[in-house]
């Protein structure tokens, strides 16, 4: 009874905030605007303009996320090798630009790499020639990799942590040098914070639109990007809610992909 | 027999100015059953470590059959190691766990197979292959570090407190159970333990160590009934220590009373300290002891009794006897001259507070 009414709130939080706003979408993206059922909003990914900006979403957001990795994994053996009260510190060091709002952060990459921007103006102080920095596709993922680069680092670095010293010295009892130690034992273990630490960070850049709105200009659409001009300048409630089916569906799929990796990788992965 | 197995010389170990090893000397021969015995802290892990490879020495070094190691890693090394906290693999499978070793050295598969299926009848889990390590007990776990340090056949297996998790039944099976596969295996064990039960159980030798010092090394009968020193006799098993006088070669007197002893050699009227084991303390009627006494205190305790009796001087004598004599009963104490220990007392005071604070 008393658990029944301290889980009430929570019902009515996922009612009011999730299922019904999740309801609205599937109903706005598979009916018109006299409310007729239709597939043409879903549909409408196949026109050549959406696609494009799915798979650029899809290829800058896949980039983003293994550079991440890339860049997060070793430092995070590094923060681990350091032991608690450094480690943790430089962790914290490393979080630190996530209490800055995340506008803020993206405005600042953007008065860096603008064409008349810091980064600019410094090179043509030194008489060099000016770059294109601002709206690429490497701006996006500069600033992707720069927001989301934190989501990857405390996933893997609390698993690391995590791994018992001891099991690390009976590999090496039993002949592993240092590098089958990473691949036998490290990596194999700290696959649960590397699938995590995607996700976090697959996902929403896969949905961002204001790091593509603020570091891509108006030349490079996202799907993201499509999305939210449907709800705001076009006012095509269905259309939005459309492509942002199809978008679910894609994050449905990568997760299951990731899930399935993760399963395999249990014991199995070398 | 010849030269020893294993044999470290001068290792002098300390971790941020703290010195954990002193001038350790140790040599194990091949096929022994050592164990290092000491209170918690007292460097054993440390002298493990060392002899695996997981620390190196500040000074000194680790010689492996005629060979100097000291500075090999330890995969290298032709020795294993049994964690204190098992240290399994749980992301892989049972058999997985035991076939690591084997993988590494690129061992054919189909020896791998032999060797996992001839592990785990050793350690008693056949069938255990496709288990998860989760799914095990702890008995269970400590068994399968045990094959998947075997299987590699070690000339050395070091065993770090393997029993320290278990329940008091499941210790005294496991403790059987390594004798056991030693007696097998035929290989060196080097072992870990601060239970003075467990250390008189199972070696052949038994290295009593505190504050990274070696206190004595010997037989467990030797360090059982002729302790060196205070701290040993004081870890090994619960006795007497009671300060004495040496009135000459065979005649020690405690409190005022002289007892026969078999000691010889340490002077006239030298002061020494004397062991006596609660279970070597006859009880006698008052008229019949050496020293007398008055019950003060009485515990059943299954086996025998134990009791305390205070004598006039106010020393309080533990002793174990199957007869049962009620609280304040005077009584007689005697002891056969073979039971008495005698010890030199610790050259200065410092020595002796290292030894009666642990
Ligand atoms: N890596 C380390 N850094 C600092 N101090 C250490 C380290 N390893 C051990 N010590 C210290 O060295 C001393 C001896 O430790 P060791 O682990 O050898 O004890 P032990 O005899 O195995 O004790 P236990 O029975 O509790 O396992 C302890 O005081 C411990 O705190
Ligand atoms: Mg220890």
């Amino acid at each position: 009874m008393s658990k029944k009414i301290l889980s009430g709130p929570y019902i009515m939080w996922m009612i009011g905030f999730i299922l019904i706003p999740l309801a609205l979408i599937v109903y706005y993206g598979l009916t018109d605007r006299s409310g007729a059922f239709t597939l043409a909003n879903v549909l409408s990914v196949t026109s050549p303009e959406h696609a494009k900006a799915l798979w650029l979403s899809l290829g800058l957001s896949f980039i983003s996320t293994v550079l991440c990795l890339i860049l997060a994994y070793p430092l995070a053996m590094v923060l681990r090798s350091r032991g608690m009260g450094q480690g943790s510190f430089i962790v914290f060091i490393f979080i630190l630009p996530m209490w800055m709002n995340f506008l803020l952060r993206t405005l600042a990459w953007q008065t860096l790499l603008e064409k008349n921007g810091v980064i600019n103006g410094i090179l043509t102080a030194l008489h060099l020639p000016n770059q294109n920095l601002i709206n690429t596709s490497g701006a996006i993922i500069l600033g992707m990799v720069y927001n989301f680069l934190p989501f990857m680092v405390l996933p893997i670095y609390n698993v690391l942590m995590k791994i018992d010293d001891n099991v690390i010295s009976a590999a090496r009892d039993l002949g592993a040098n240092s590098v089958q130690v990473l691949f036998r034992i490290l990596f194999p273990l700290s696959i649960p914070g590397i699938v995590s630490g995607i996700t976090m960070v697959f996902v929403p850049a896969l949905t961002t639109f204001v790091i593509s709105n603020l570091l891509g200009g108006s030349k490079i659409l996202l799907i993201g990007n499509v999305i939210e001009q449907e709800f705001t300048k076009g006012s095509n409630w269905n259309l939005g809610s459309g492509l942002s089916l199809v978008l679910m569906i894609f994050i449905l799929i990568s997760m299951a992909l990731i899930a399935k990796y993760d399963k395999n990788g249990e014991g199995t992965a070398f | 027999m010849g030269q020893p197995l294993i044999d470290l010389r001068n290792i002098t170990k300390s971790f941020d100015g703290t010195m954990v090893l002193d001038d350790l000397n140790l040599s194990v021969k091949e096929n022994a059953f050592v164990t290092l015995l000491g209170p918690s802290g007292c460097g054993k892990t440390t002298t493990l470590r060392i002899i695996g490879g997981f620390e190196s020495p500040d000074k000194g070094q680790v010689i492996f059959d005629g060979q100097d190691i000291t500075s090999l890693p330890p995969n290298k090394r032709q020795l294993n190691t049994v964690f204190q906290k098992y240290a399994l693999f749980n992301h892989m499978s049972i058999s997985e766990n035991i076939a690591f070793g084997l993988k590494i050295k690129n061992k054919p598969k189909a020896y791998i197979k032999d060797k996992i299926k001839y592990a785990l009848r050793l350690v008693n889990l056949d069938g255990f292959e496709n288990r998860t390590v989760s799914s095990l007990s702890g008995g269970q776990q400590q068994r399968i570090a045990i094959a998947r340090a075997i299987v590699n056949e070690p000339r050395v297996l070091l065993l770090d407190e393997p029993l320290g998790a278990l329940d008091l039944k499941l210790r005294q099976d496991m403790q059987y159970e390594l004798i056991r596969l030693k007696n097998e295996l035929g290989i060196t064990f080097i072992y870990v333990t601060h239970d003075q039960e467990e250390a008189l159980t199972m070696s052949d030798t038994i290295v009593v160590m505190n504050q990274g010092y070696i206190q004595q090394m010997g037989s467990p009968e030797n360090i059982y009934n002729e302790p060196e020193n205070a701290f040993v006799a004081d870890f090994i098993g619960e006795s007497n220590i009671v300060p004495g006088i040496m009135v000459r070669d065979e005649l020690v007197e405690i409190f005022h009373a002289k007892f026969v002893c078999v000691d010889k050699g340490f002077g006239i009227h030298k002061p020494v300290d004397v062991v006596i084991r609660p279970e070597d303390i006859d009880l006698v009627a008052p008229e019949e002891g050496t020293l007398t006494g008055i019950v003060t205190h009485l515990i059943f305790k299954g086996v025998h009794y134990e009791m305390e009796v205070t004598t006039p001087d106010g020393f309080e004598w533990l002793v174990h006897s199957t007869d049962m004599f009620p609280v304040g009963q005077e009584v007689g104490i005697h002891v056969n001259p073979f039971d008495i220990q005698i010890m030199n007392k610790p050259a200065s005071e410092d020595e002796e507070a290292v030894g009666i604070n642990e």
